[in-house]
């Protein structure tokens, strides 16, 4: 840079010193912003590496397994004599568990939102909210643990025909680890509500919990319910907690008490379990995953389309 | 919001002026000295004001409750584990019996998956948040990039590792190797080193840029010797956190392949492995009480580990983070 300058300027074929560091650096300046371009690629190639194995795989799979069985059986049996795959009882599995942690994650995520941006002491958010955030920090195994030794005995001691490993335990701590998401993506969208709306409310004689519900909620609704979305999204996603609690009996069944198994603790089990490479078995993991992945995907670009099409603007 | 906002909860000013002219339907008698509309409104606001309490006092549980399951979490884990956390157990190999069991392994093999992780997940991150925040044309496909980013960071750990278990695994023959977990979890926290760095990279004002443009330097200088340096912190406690996700996961490790049972501790890059959560996963599948006190006490080990990391990212925010 300057150093050239000076070096370039005590010499009499200054000009071309200065036109060839100018140029060095102008090729540098290409490398480096091929290089960094092929970074960014990395982040595309991941995604079409991810949907490429997943159905790459999985065509092998539903060359044996027709597209309506998989999709509409209702036994998911793959170490049977007579192996079944329908994904049905794993889907329900899936659903029975995020559903259960929605109901706990929902009311109690949204209230804690509404608690922190509307009611809270600055003093009292500022420790709140952290360990609050912690709870999405906490690893899944660690999750699982506690649910399996502390929240399934206390089910059981109300519910005495529970078995060992049932969907509720794992509902409730998978809500309890997803209230993080829901409330900080609510909280900030009821933030970004502008202080005029309260105003205005409070002005034509609401009180605090009116001007909460009825003028900040629905303001900010978009985020709360993108927030819903993406928190369910993770929980479909969630692999651990139910692989420790919720154990591995693939049934079609409402019943939270029970033991069921979901699409990610099969996906867990069946390559835990070393199955070997090539067999139907093996594949399944991949159409599972596929159906896994798209499930989310769908999801978590609805949560963007709500976020975007229904938010309101205040300016 | 802060507290300062005016929300008093009961005070609201009583129209009783405004409703005292409200002349009474013909026909009805003359209204009482106390009129009655205006006695409905105080029964009616008292009602509120009570609903609003209890509302508040609902919310207030309702954020509660998070904190404490959280320390019954704690509780349960100390309670079961922190009798079985003696150095004998971080100095041990896995073991059949419970008294010798130990984590030497897991830690090691721990330590080995975020050292990797973090040297291919740093560049690759950083790099493309600088592409995306500084070199990137505004068109479409820099637009699919950010959603394809955003879309990655939602798919399920388990996906990662069905995508490691093919590719690195299989494809580049890496076998179950600490490499392949420590390539599959980099690609698990890309997204999340991306956003944390750009997000650092955007909170560079632009008087630094060109202020660097103006002395004759490139974009690639601009960046490397002004924006970088200062975005440096905030990127390091993105990592950071990102980092601590990763050392806590098990999913994609199970995909993967970290062993159930290990005697040796790893030394190299293509050596087999297992993870602290894997342990954890391991100890905790047996019906043994004793084996599940292993597992509440590596999560004690792993808790600890993970409090570190987020208390170090927290001391970097404060200690070098300069506001413009």
């Amino acid at each position: 840079m300057a150093t050239e300058l000076t070096a370039a300027d005590a010499r009499p074929n200054a000009r071309t010193t200065v036109d060839r560091g100018l140029r060095a650096r102008r090729r540098q300046e290409r490398v480096v912003g091929f290089v960094l371009f092929g970074f960014s690629a990395v982040s595309i190639l991941t995604t079409l590496g991810i949907v490429a194995v997943l159905l790459f795989e999985s065509s092998t799979f539903f060359r044996q397994i027709p597209l309506i069985e998989f999709f509409t059986g209702t036994r998911w049996s793959p170490l049977f004599e007579s192996p079944h795959y329908g994904i049905l009882p794993l889907l329900s599995g899936s659903l029975l568990i995020a559903g259960g942690a929605a109901i706990v994650a929902l009311p109690l995520g949204l209230a804690a939102a509404i608690f922190l941006s509307e009611y809270a002491h600055d003093r009292v958010r500022r420790v709140l909210k952290p360990v609050l955030e912690i709870l999405a920090g906490v690893p899944t195994v660690v999750y699982g643990y506690f649910a399996l030794t502390f929240v399934t005995p206390l089910i059981r001691a109300i519910v005495p025909s529970t078995s060992v490993f049932n969907a509720a335990s794992a509902a409730i701590v998978m809500g309890i680890m997803i209230i993080p998401m829901v409330s900080s993506l609510s909280e900030d969208a009821m933030s970004a509500v502008p202080r005029s709306l309260r105003e205005a409310a409070y002005a034509l004689g609401a009180t605090k919990v009116e001007v909460a519900t009825r003028t900040v909620v629905p303001a900010a609704l978009s985020g709360i319910i993108a927030s819903f979305i993406l928190a369910i999204s993770r929980a479909i996603g969630e692999t651990m907690i139910v692989t420790i609690a919720a154990g591995a009996t693939a049934v079609l069944t409402l019943n939270p008490f029970t033991s069921v198994q979901t699409m990610t603790a099969f996906i867990a089990e069946t390559a835990k379990g070393e199955a070997a490479h090539g067999t139907i078995e093996y594949q399944s993991i991949f159409a599972v995953g596929l159906t896994l992945f798209a499930i989310t995907l769908l999801m978590n670009i609805l949560s963007n389309v709500v976020l975007r099409r229904f938010r309101e603007v205040y300016e | 919001m802060s507290g300062e906002r005016p929300g008093p909860d009961v005070r609201v000013p009583r129209p009783s002026v405004a409703r005292a002219p409200e002349a009474p339907p013909a026909g009805e008698p003359p209204p009482a000295p106390t009129n009655r509309n205006d006695d409905r409104f105080d029964v009616r606001l008292r009602a509120r004001a009570r609903f609003g309490t209890v509302f508040a006092v609902l919310c207030f549980l309702a954020t509660l409750i998070g904190v404490l399951v959280l320390a019954a979490l704690l509780v349960d884990i100390f309670r079961d584990g922190f009798h079985r956390l003696t150095p004998a157990f971080l100095n041990g190999m896995p073991s059949r019996f419970v008294e010798r069991a130990g984590i030497k392994p897991a830690l090691v093999g721990s330590a080995w998956v975020m050292v990797l992780t973090a040297i291919v997940s740093f560049p690759l991150g950083v790099g493309t948040a600088i592409w995306l925040e500084e070199y990137a044309p505004n068109n479409r496909f820099t637009r699919i990039v950010q959603t394809n980013i955003a879309n990655l960071a939602g798919v399920p750990s388990i996906v990662y590792g069905i995508l490691g278990l093919t590719l690195f695994v299989r494809g580049f023959a890496l076998g179950r190797s600490i490499l392949a977990a420590a390539f599959t979890l980099s690609l698990l926290i890309l997204p999340v080193v991306i956003i944390a760095s750009q997000e650092a990279i955007k909170a560079v004002p632009n008087s630094i840029r060109l202020g660097a443009y103006a002395l004759g330097a490139t974009r690639w200088e601009a960046i490397r010797y002004q924006v970088f340096p200062l975005a440096l912190p905030g990127i390091m406690t993105g990592t950071i956190l990102a980092l601590s996700r990763a050392i806590g996961e098990a999913a994609p490790v199970i995909m993967v392949g970290a062993l159930g049972f290990i005697s040796f501790v790893p030394t190299r890059p293509l050596d087999g492995f297992t993870v602290i959560p894997f342990q954890i996963f391991s100890w905790v599948s047996r019906p043994q009480v004793a084996f599940q006190e292993l597992a509440a006490a590596a999560s004690i080990v792993l808790l600890a580990l993970l409090l570190t990391m987020n208390a170090a990212a927290i001391w970097l925010r404060n200690r070098y983070t300069r506001k413009f």
